[in-house]
Order: structure tokens, then sequence, then C-alpha cells
């Protein structure tokens, strides 16, 4: 080994043993400084003939290269590992929680509204609404239930002090009636009424309070008025909600005669879920029928020409079932610990 | 409507079994509610009779009885009170099985008990458990106790909706199963009594628009104290009736059987003859119940010449009713019409048989079959002679015939329903008709009141076609865009707003305590409910407040430290003009609460209380893409220091604020929410966005510390600085807020961050410096402002 190579594996000895950057320097010196071990061989060539100056002079330039990438090596090495160490000592227990504000929540009610808009959007309805202190007219009479009929009796009705003709409604069937008379108006003199695809969902009442009855609830009215509207679409449209809402296609549902006063044929809707707590029992959830043709008439609608079905969900119910809820008064109770479930 | 399988199928007997008539009743229309078999499962018990009973050497409570059952004298032990020598019960022998018991032989305190003496409970025939079940004198020794009671039988109960009232009877409902079977039906044989007697009641009919119809006559001479038979009783209890008396149990067992209520005076106690007729004002009656009500002139009677007799068609009066020792009787049956009866029983708070029956429809034709079928019972049990009935019709509802076109049934239904079918249906349902071209011509009968219109038709053949043979298809319609407004957002959309600003979602009652509407609201005429379901639910709310406060009530109490809640709801106040119900307005609010810390508790964030700007901040982010304006106004249930109106273009629609400290303390809330309310509908505008040019020249931002007498508010200051730009300023905002050291304590410090940018060149230095001068100068004159060191 020449004494330039062994010159040059000393300096990248030092160097690797210089334990920071000060230690670094002062080690450059021994080689590289004004009376560095290669300067002073540079400063040496001088006294050298020409032609051994320019082969030493070439073979001292590329020790002092070598040298000089082993400190410059070096120093990267030295910058790394202090930004390592800063860096660790920089770092976060990352398993903290995140800060700022958290996130409230929907009504489990409300979910459940949404998605049925969302699934009868789907199809072209539109989502209608109505009063809440409901005439008379529109509650009973012009959903064929006059005075004294003995359906009214079915509804245990909210009445207003000093006022006789109104009540709180105890559906959200008079919505039907309401958006009927306005579609009937909007389209007047055209030759064809286009169809009516609504739901109607809302808040009604009836002088009930127990576990399963509460006097304020929900209902979802759904409407759809056309000239070729049958039974069978009623079924098929019920049907295929059921079956989107609950995300279950071995849902059994099946349609039961039954009577409404503004409904003709009418009848009940019942699920049957195939597992779960209320396995193969049939749970009554709406009510449905086809309009009857009073109704059509008392809002302005050519029965003879216009056929339509109609039904009647209660929300809160179908929530019970889709989160396993045993208790409807919970609904209602401002229970934050309870409604906070439902984000 | 509750009956015995065993007597519907004297009616008609399908050859199905229980669960299938259930079902085939429930898929009818009729929707069985309960099944119930009348006993338990059970076997090897005999009727018997107690020979002797001796008491129990060892035990008080215990009898030693000596039974015959048909074989050998059985020694049996025997707790019941009421065991005695000589009377027949049920026996239980060694081998029997009853519910949750084996019989064998025992010994019981060291005496040998051959089998065992039962009570109705241990039969499961019904709840009784205070004795043996006493059976009649004449109960057979040693007959199977199945067999002797009729016990292999089911009590159906269905729920009839009140377009069935032909279902009120047994006929009814054999009529409709025969139909829906093709299974034939067997009406009982009424046979019309000997007429005997030739004397007559007289009977004036005043109001037929009560009465249609009045069938009656004399029965004397009856044993009114006689027993009712086993099978009469029997059928009775398996409707859920009590046997009462004979005459009592006649009259409700006809009720049962053909449908058709009835009622028997006592003769002997009617004064005169009979008047049909409208009440009086003020008449009073003693009712069968005892209850005596005031009629009014729309209430139907039977009077006689003493006075009013009966509530008619609703409950016969106290004073002609028929006791043991009744002689002479008057059975009568009636039509009353429907609308004469509707909601009167109601109005009295109770309601009968009858009643539920004729308000909903009575066969009209059947009243002489029905007073012949009491006669028939009366002479056949309590013996007697009859007088000729005396039949007066002077109004009966029409039945129109009505059209049924093949074409409309398959329309409606939405499949094909072919003249064969929609035949072979009529003629199953015995329904009369004649053809006109392709349309059927359906004569409804008397009984069904709800076949009026071709829909009840087609009803009726869904109904036998069965719903469940009915397509399930997915319908057809033209397809549309829907409308879909940018410049409108929804409900749904303030309410997730709402929820990702940490807001719950509550929904409260709409009726309230009168109270909140007066704590909340400063209402003192709230719309009032007629008939609340109790005092603090007796007022409909103005305001939404109260039951966001109640919600913190509740929620404290259950240990929460935090509330953030908020509800979309209608309120409601007077309001003649209103629109769509004059007198009501219910107008959709939306309101939101947050009670204690600004944020949830977590690390590395002081915690602090939330204040009024915290909800401000929410309020401002509900309103966007508009500012609202907020101006300091008062409220009945807020800090009056601290509140403030929430408009938008000059129209206040809410407020917002911190609870008055009076409330927050009677309402023990600990510390004072902060709450806002306002119209709902002004949220749901939402502007569609216009694209403005964003300047490629370099803005240029000064800051402004202004010191202004304390009592200047910021709008006031901002919009006078706005109005008094010039072009070049984009922005100005608030950046901080400073009172305190330093600062003298009638002052306090605004800075305000002023952007200037121009849209075509690089704004000099020397302008720049000559607007904030000019600013500066501005608020000096308009504010007695002075620029902070």
């Amino acid at each position: 080994m020449s004494d330039l190579e062994a010159l040059v594996l000393q300096a990248e000895t030092d160097f690797s043993a210089a334990a920071d950057a000060v230690a670094l320097e002062q080690v450059k010196a021994r080689f590289l400084g004004k009376s560095g071990t290669l300067t002073e061989l540079l400063k040496g060539l001088g006294k050298l003939d020409p032609d051994a100056r320019k082969t030493i002079g070439a073979a001292i330039n590329i020790a002092k290269q070598k040298v000089e990438s082993a400190l410059e090596a070096r120093r990267e090495a030295l910058r790394y590992a202090a930004l390592e160490a800063r860096l660790a000592e920089e770092s976060l227990d990352v398993t903290l929680p995140g800060r700022g504000h958290s996130k409230g929540g929907l009504h489990p009610v409300t979910r459940t509204l949404e998605r049925i808009e969302a699934l009868f959007r789907g199809i072209g309805f539109d989502v209608a609404d109505g009063p809440e202190i409901e005439t008379d007219f529109h509650n009973f009479t012009a959903l064929n239930t006059p005075e004294n009929h003995p359906a009214r009796s079915m509804h245990d009705t909210f009445y207003l002090e000093g006022a006789c003709d109104v009540m709180l409604r105890t559906h959200t069937s008079p919505i039907q009636v309401r958006y009927m008379q306005a579609h009937v108006a909007r389209h007047a003199g055209a030759a064809t009424m286009p169809e009516i695809r609504i739901i109607a969902p809302g808040r009604v009442y009836r002088v009930d309070s127990d576990a399963t009855h509460s006097p304020m609830f929900h209902q979802v009215e759904g409407l759809w008025v056309g000239e070729s509207v049958s039974f069978a679409d009623l079924k098929g449209v019920v049907s295929d909600f059921l079956h989107r809402f609950f995300e279950a296609d071995r849902l059994d549902v099946r349609f039961r005669p039954s009577f409404f006063p503004f409904t003709e044929p009418s009848a009940e809707i019942d699920v049957a879920f195939p597992s779960g707590p209320l396995a193969g029992r049939w749970l009554e959830i709406a009510g449905c029928g086809m309009v009857h043709p009073n109704v059509l008439r008392h809002c302005g609608i050519d029965a003879e020409r216009h056929t339509g079905f109609a039904f009647g969900f209660g929300p809160d119910r179908l929530t019970m079932l889709r989160y396993g809820i045993n208790d409807l008064r919970l609904f209602y109770d401002g229970d934050v610990r309870f409604l906070s479930q439902f984000r | 409507m509750k009956f015995s399988e065993k007597w519907l199928r004297e009616f008609v007997d399908p050859a199905i079994d229980t669960q299938a008539l259930s079902h085939l009743l429930t898929m009818a229309g009729l929707e069985v509610e309960e099944l119930d078999p009348v006993a338990a499962v059970f076997h090897g018990v005999v009727v018997a009779e107690v020979l002797t009973v001796a008491p129990h050497p060892d035990a008080d409570r215990l009898r030693v009885c000596c039974v015959n059952a048909g074989g050998e004298p059985l020694q049996i032990v025997c707790g019941a009170p009421n065991v005695a020598a000589g009377m027949k019960v049920p026996c239980a022998t060694v081998g029997a099985s009853l519910p949750g018991i084996e019989i064998k032989r025992a010994k019981l305190r060291g005496v040998e008990s051959n089998g065992m003496l039962c009570s109705a409970r241990e039969l499961g025939l019904s709840e009784d458990h205070g004795g043996l079940l006493a059976l009649p004198a004449d109960a057979p020794v040693g007959a199977d106790i199945r067999h002797y009671l009729d016990l292999d039988d089911n009590a159906f109960v269905i729920k009839l909706t009140p377009n069935r009232a032909d279902c009120f009877g047994m006929l009814g409902i054999a009529r409709e199963v025969s139909a829906l079977t093709g299974a034939p039906l067997c009406v009982p044989d009424v046979v019309a009594a000997p007429v005997t007697l030739t004397e007559v009641l007289p009977v004036s009919i005043e109001a037929p628009d009560l009465c249609g119809r009045f069938s009656g006559r004399v029965v004397r001479g009856v044993n009114a104290g006689a027993a009712t038979p086993e099978w009469m009783k029997r059928q009775l209890e398996r409707a859920g009736m009590r046997s009462i008396s004979i005459l009592v149990d006649i009259s409700n067992y006809v009720m049962l059987e053909l449908n058709r209520p009835n009622h028997v005076f006592d003769l002997d106690r009617v004064q005169g003859g009979l008047t049909v007729r409208w009440a009086r004002e003020g008449e009073q009656l003693v009712l069968l119940n005892e209850q005596t009500i005031t009629l009014t002139p729309d209430c139907g009677v039977i009077a006689d010449t003493a006075g009013v007799e009966s509530f008619a068609g609703i409950m016969g009066g106290a004073s002609t009713a028929c006791t043991l020792d009744t002689r002479n009787v008057y059975v009568e049956a009636a039509f009353w019409q429907p609308d004469a009866i509707q909601g009167r029983a109601r109005r009295y708070a109770f309601s009968s048989e009858a009643a539920h029956r004729f308000e909903r429809g009575v066969d009209f034709a059947d009243t002489v079959v029905g007073v012949e079928r009491v006669t028939q019972f009366i002479l056949e049990l309590c013996g007697g002679e009859a007088g000729p009935v005396d039949d007066r019709i002077t109004a009966l509802p029409l039945r129109e015939p009505v059209r049924l076109r093949p074409l409309r049934v398959s329309r409606v239904l939405g499949l094909p329903f072919g003249d064969d079918a929609i035949e072979a249906c009529l003629q199953r349902m015995a329904l009369p008709f004649t053809r006109d071209g392709n349309d059927f011509i359906v004569q409804p009968p008397s009984w069904r009141f709800d076949l009026r219109i071709e829909e009840d038709l087609i009803e009726e053949l869904a109904r036998l076609h069965g719903y469940d043979n009915i397509p399930t298809h997915p319908p057809i319609g033209r397809l549309a865009m829907p409308e879909l407004s940018e410049g409108r957002r929804s409900a749904s959309n303030v309410r997730h707003l709402m929820a990702d600003r940490d807001y719950q979602e509550v929904i409260n009652f709409a009726f309230v305590e009168r109270r909140w509407e007066k704590d909340f609201a400063g209402n003192d005429t709230p719309v009032v409910l007629a008939n609340p379901i109790a005092s603090q639910m007796s007022v409909m709310r103005s305001t939404l407040i109260g039951g966001l406060v109640d919600n913190v009530v509740t929620n404290r109490r259950r240990q929460l430290d935090r509330v953030r809640v908020f509800e979309i709801g209608r309120c409601f106040a007077h309001e003649a003009q209103a629109v769509p119900v004059p007198g009501f307005a219910q107008t959709l609010r939306i309101a939101g609460l947050a009670w204690g810390a600004a944020q949830a508790e977590q690390w590395g964030a002081t915690a602090r209380p939330t204040d009024f700007f915290d909800v401000k901040g929410d309020v401002e982010a509900l309103v966007l893409p508009y500012q609202a304006a907020f101006a300091p106004a008062r409220h009945v249930a807020l800090h009056p220091g601290r509140s403030a109106s929430i408009s938008l273009n000059g129209h206040v629609f809410g407020f917002i604020g911190e609870l008055h400290p009076e409330l927050v303390q009677r309402y023990e809330l600990a510390s004072a929410p902060l709450v806002f309310e306002c119209d709902l509908e002004p949220l749901l505008g939402s502007a569609v966005p216009a694209y403005q040019t964003v300047s490629r020249q370099p803005a240029v931002r000064r800051d402004l510390a202004l010191l202004l007498p304390r009592s200047t508010p910021l709008s006031q200051v901002l919009e006078g600085l706005r109005s008094a730009s010039p072009a070049i300023v984009q922005d100005i905002a608030l950046f901080d807020v400073y009172q305190g050291k330093g600062i003298s304590d009638n002052e306090k410090s605004f800075a305000f961050r002023i952007v200037m940018q121009d849209t075509q060149r690089t704004l000099a230095d020397a302008e720049v410096d000559a607007t904030v001068d000019q600013l500066v100068m501005y608020a000096q004159r308009e504010f007695g402002a002075k620029l902070r060191a």
C-alpha cells in the first residue's frame, strides 16, 4: 500500500471516529487544514521535477478528493443522525384522541323518515306537508268519514277549546286531500292531469298513551293517482319498499282485507322477519287500499278516469323494528344517552 | 266478537281444521285476534258424586271424601272449602293427566287418596280456584267431563272492522265462511209460535227517521225463574257473556245467534202502550245499568204513558226490565236507523251490544224472525202463550242495485277477472244478480250495509279471490326528472347542519304545560286542548324552548353535564287570518339549546362554558350563505343584556340569548343554557353562487387598532368603516377585542384587518397609507375613536 492510500484510509477511519460536527472539523484540520498532511504534501510538490510533479500531483489530488468526499459523507451522516435524534424527541402519542367539536345526531325516527323519503323519491314520489291542526273536513269528511261515522271512534281525537270544527290531525291522510285539491287546481284546463305521486310524513295525534301508544306519533302517507293505477301496483310498491327499507330480500309481506273509510278495497299490511327475536310472527305494519271514489270526487278528480292507491305507515314502528327498540316512549323522552346511539 | 268454534260449525262445517279456519277468517278481513282452547289439555276426568265427607285426622283444612266416579267408591282427600256430600264434581281418577299434574294413588298426611276433585282452574276453564267446580245435579256419574261439558272446543276472538257489522252474530260469520269455502250454510229452523192470544200492545211510531221497523208480540204466563239450560249458558260464556236469567239469556242468545238485537219488556210494568219518538229536552231515564241520563232531542226513546222506558236501540230502562217474578212480557225487535244511534252512547260515556250493532246497521228484514226466535225459546224454556206478531214498517233503507263492470274490476285490481269468475264469486256470496250486457247488476242483501258502490263489490271479489292471489307487480309510470331547486334546501339539510355542529335532534310533544308557555313565551292565551291527556300536556306550544329546557332538566337528572339539543317542529298560535287553517298559525320553527361546556371534555383544550358567541356562530353557519343581523332585543325568557333578535334583510325571524337567570333558578339548571329559535322557512332559501373575477394583483393588509367608547356596538363601527371605504378596500374584519389593563375603564379596543387590492394594478404605498388615514379620520369623527398606540 502506498503512503497516499494509507493516508486516505487513516482519514476515513479518523472521520468515522469523530462523534460530532466539532470533532469532525478538528480531524479535518489534521488532513486538509493549513498545515494538514495533504496540504503539506501539495506544498512539497514545488520541489519536484515537472514530470514527477505531474504524476505525483495527480495522485495527491485524487487522495485529496477521496478525503474530501469521506469528510462530506461523514458530515451528512452526522447531520442525519442529529435530525433523527431531534425527530425522535418530537414524536407524539398518536393514540391520543383527536380534538375539537364532536358531532351531534339525528333522531332515530328522522333517520327512518329520511330513508323512506329517499326510497320513494327514487321512484318519482314528491314529499308533501300539511297542517297539524286540521279541519274536520280535511281530517274526516273529505276522507269519506262523515260525522257520527263509527270509523271516527277508531280515532280518539284531540279537540281544541272554543273551536268545534278543528282538531289535531289523527292521521296524515288529510295531506292527501290538500295535495289533490291543489294539484287539480294547478292543472285545471289541461287535457290530462299529470299523475300524483307523493308521500307525506308528519306528526299525528291521538288520545292514547301506554308502552305501545304515544299521544303524538308519526305517520307517512303515500298516494299514487293516475289513469291506470291498480291494487297489484299497490302490492308491488309496498312490498318493494318494505324489502328495501329492511334490506331483507327474504322478508314475508302479506296483504289482508281490512277497512278504512277512505279506501276501497282496503288492506292491512303484515310483515314477518325470517330471523331475529320476532322471527316468523306476522306484525301489522301499515294500512292501505285503493283511494275511495268519494275521496277522489271530494278533491275534484274524475273517479271514473282515475284510480289511485294510498297507504299509511307508522315510522315509529318501522324504527323500532329496524333498530330493535322495545319501548315507543323512548322516542319522546329526550334522553340523550338513547338518542345519541343513532349518529 | 267472541264465539265458540263448535257453535260456528253448527251453522257451517267446512272440512278444514281450526288453524286453517283461523287463517281463512284472518285473510278474509275477519282478523282472528285470539284463538284459545276452552279448556286445558287433560284426560281421565269424569263426573263424580261426593257420597260422604269426613274430617281428615291430621289436617284441619283437608277432608276425606268417598266418591262415586262410576265404579267402586273411591276415597279421595280434598282441600276445597265447598266440598259437600251429594254434590257433583269433576274427578280426576288415577292415571289421569292434567296440566302439570299426573294423578297417582297417593297418601296425603297419611290418608290414602285415589284421585283429585277439580276446580275450574285446574281444568283450564277459568281462573276460578275458589272451590270445586259444581256440576248440575243431573250430570251423569262416570261420564267423561270433556264430553259432558263439551270441552273439545275453541274460543275465537275476531276483530271486526266497522263495515262488517253483519258478522256480530254467528249467522253472519257462517255466511262468510260458507262463501269462502263453499260449505253449505245451515240456518237454524225458526218455527213460528202458535198464536193463542189475540192481545196486541198498542204501538205508535212517531219518528220514522229514528225507527224504520218495529215488530213485537205479547207473551203471557212465562216462568221467568226457570233455569237457563247448560248448552245456552255455555254458548253465552264462550261468547264472553255471563248467564243472568232465562229471559235475559234468551234475548242475548238470539242477538249472538242471528245478530238480531231485541228487547224483552216486563209487560205488567208498561203503562198503556209504547210510543217510539225523539226525546224531549231534559227527559230523564234510568238505564238497565242503573246509570241515570238526561236526554236531548236527538236521542231516540221508547216511552209509555208514564214516561221514557228505553233508550231506543241502545239500552233498555230499569223501570220495565224483567225480573225473576215477571209473568207477562212484550218481545220487541226493531230496525233503528244507524244515524239515529251513531255516537249517542259514546256521548254518555258507555257502550252497549245493541248500540254497537245498530249504529253500524242491523238486518232490517229479520225483525219478525227475531221475535219468533225469542218466542220459540221462551215458550220452550219458560212456557206461556203468545199473541200475534205486530209488525210495523215505516221507513226501511233502500238497497239500490249496484252495477259491476268486469273491465273495471280488472282495472282496479290489476288482474284479469273473467265473467265466469265474477259469476262464481257472486253465487258463493249468495248475492243475487242479473246481467245487463257485459255488466252484472247486483242486489245487495238487507244485512250488508257496506255494499253500496261498485268498489265495494270489487273488494268482495278480491277478498273471495284472495288478496294473496292478486299479483304483486312493479308499477309503470311516466318518468320525469324532479324539480331540484339549487336556490333552496330542505329541512333535512338544516337538520344535518345542526347535527354536524354537535347538536342532538330531539322530538318533543307539541302539547306542553301551560306554565311553559308563560315562562318561555310570555303567552297567556295559548291554544288549549279541550281533552288533554294530562294537565302537563294541556296547551299547544308556541315555542320549542320549553321542551328543550325540559330536555336539559331530565338529562341533568341522568347525570349528564353537557346537553346540546335541537328540534324542528310546528309552533301554534291564535291567528284569525292564518293559512291554511283559519284561526291557527302553525309555523315550522327550529330551536337549539347548548348547556354546559363549549366543547365535550377533552385533553389539551381548556374547558370553558358555552357562551352567547358560540351559539351565535352556530346560527350564522345555519344562515349561510346569507349574513343574519343581530340586534339587542329583549325576550321574556332571556337575560336582558344577553339577548338579540335575528333578522335577514330587515325581517326579524328569531331570537337568541342566554336563558334568564330567574328561569335558570326556577328550573334548577345550575348554569344558564344558551338558546336560539327561529322560523325555519328563511333558512331554506339558499342563493345559487355567482362567480366574481379573482384579482391577479397583490393584496395589501394593514391592521388598525381603534380605542372606542365602551358602549359603541361593533356593528355600527364596522358598517361605518365599510361605507366610508373606497373601492380598493376588499374586506374589513375584526380580529381582536380588548378591554382592561393599559386602556381606560370606559374604553375598549377593536383591532381590524383591512385588505386592499385593485383588480388592474399594484397599489402604491402612498395610496394605501392615505386610505388607512381616511378610515382613521372617519372613525375619529363619527365615533370619537382614537388610534391605539
